[in-house]
């Protein structure tokens, strides 16, 4: 099929002489990815207002800490880690989805959430301990910005770990159906989101604070 | 129509064409080892003395741009191909209002600073 469209189309790969030729709707799998990618490209821009909270409270200390004296940049390397070994567990479970392995997909998914638990418990710690030296975020404006922005990422990664779990309950229940599939691919494109916002927030956040 | 398909199939953002499995692994690994590269370099960069100091934090951002686009192209498969030309299309547009909303922050925010009166001038006043 692909070869007749290719004949069909002849030299011309992105269609600029044909007029609109419409052979039905997309597939469902096709419209659904599409859908949540624009909900992930929603979900940055809402971490972007937080983002530029937090620039402009930066240097709102109000006496206190400031993030050179706050932050353990050898914590910030292991979540950093986790996370991104999480993306690639998580994008060789959709290659096991694709190919409908069972073992594979459980086994990769699995890794993928014990490697996100581990981000999230470390950073439970950095949080609690953070509170119990005074440097909660009632402390100053710099402070209620760090909370909300890495709170905010650390929610999305607790709720994207629900998620997966379910995703595996569905998998070994349901088995690889095509709505289980698509389910699967937002979740993959969420997960793999997440990773994005995370390398903002480590390099904006840790690495300028600490460096500055 | 004809039964002759003219119209390129879409693909799914996440989705890739079809490729073997051999292949999509070795994808994965690529986009994992360069990731890797970028974020111990950008670890590196921040601790380090021997770079000028001014010029970390520049490093720092264009390092974690690169690795947003490493991110984006061997993970979510957001590429340039025309059969992802909705991808990326939003994809632009999701960048613009990004753009827009944290350089205009910075930008006003750092506007009414500069233009505010010294605090202990304000408390004079207030007297």
């Amino acid at each position: 099929m692909a070869v007749a469209a290719a004949v069909a189309r002849g030299h011309d790969p992105n269609l600029i002489g044909l007029d609109a030729v419409h052979d039905g709707p997309a597939p469902k799998r096709i419209v659904t990815g599409y859908g949540f990618w624009i909900f992930l490209l929603s979900d940055m821009v809402m971490f972007s207002c937080f983002f530029a909270a937090y620039a402009v409270l930066l240097g709102q200390t109000a006496g206190g800490p400031g993030g050179a004296e706050l932050f353990n940049l050898r914590n910030v390397a292991l979540e950093t880690a986790c996370l991104l070994a999480s993306s690639f567990t998580c994008g060789m479970a959709s290659i096991a989805a694709e190919v409908r392995s069972h073992l594979w997909f459980q086994i990769a998914m699995a890794v993928t959430c014990i490697l996100g638990l581990a981000f999230l418990s470390i950073e439970f710690h950095e949080f609690a301990d953070l509170v119990a030296r005074g440097a909660g975020p009632s402390r100053s404006a710099f402070l209620s910005a760090f909370f909300t922005l890495v709170g905010c990422h650390g929610l999305h990664v607790s709720g994207g770990t629900l998620w997966l779990l379910t995703m595996m309950a569905q998998v070994f229940a349901k088995g690889f159906r095509a709505d289980i599939q698509r389910r699967f691919l937002c979740f993959a494109l969420f997960w793999h989101a997440l990773d994005i916002i995370w390398v903002a927030v480590f390099s904006v956040v840790y690495l300028l604070g600490s460096a500055a | 129509m004809s039964e002759v398909e003219l119209h390129q199939a879409d693909l799914a953002p996440g989705d890739e064409e079809g490729v073997g499995v051999k292949f999509r692994v070795l994808g994965y690994l690529t986009g994992l080892a360069l990731a890797v590269l970028l974020t111990a370099t950008s670890f590196f960069v921040a601790g380090t003395d021997l770079v000028w100091q001014p010029s970390i934090p520049v490093a720092i951002i264009v390092l974690a741009i690169a690795q947003m686009g490493v991110h984006l192209v061997f993970f979510l498969h957001i590429t340039t191909g025309s059969d992802n030309t909705n991808n990326v299309m939003a994809l632009a547009f999701g960048l613009l209002i990004v753009f827009l909303v944290i350089g205009g922050s910075l930008w006003i925010m750092a506007n009414l600073n500069h233009n505010m009166m010294p605090m202990d001038q304000l408390m004079q006043m207030q007297r």
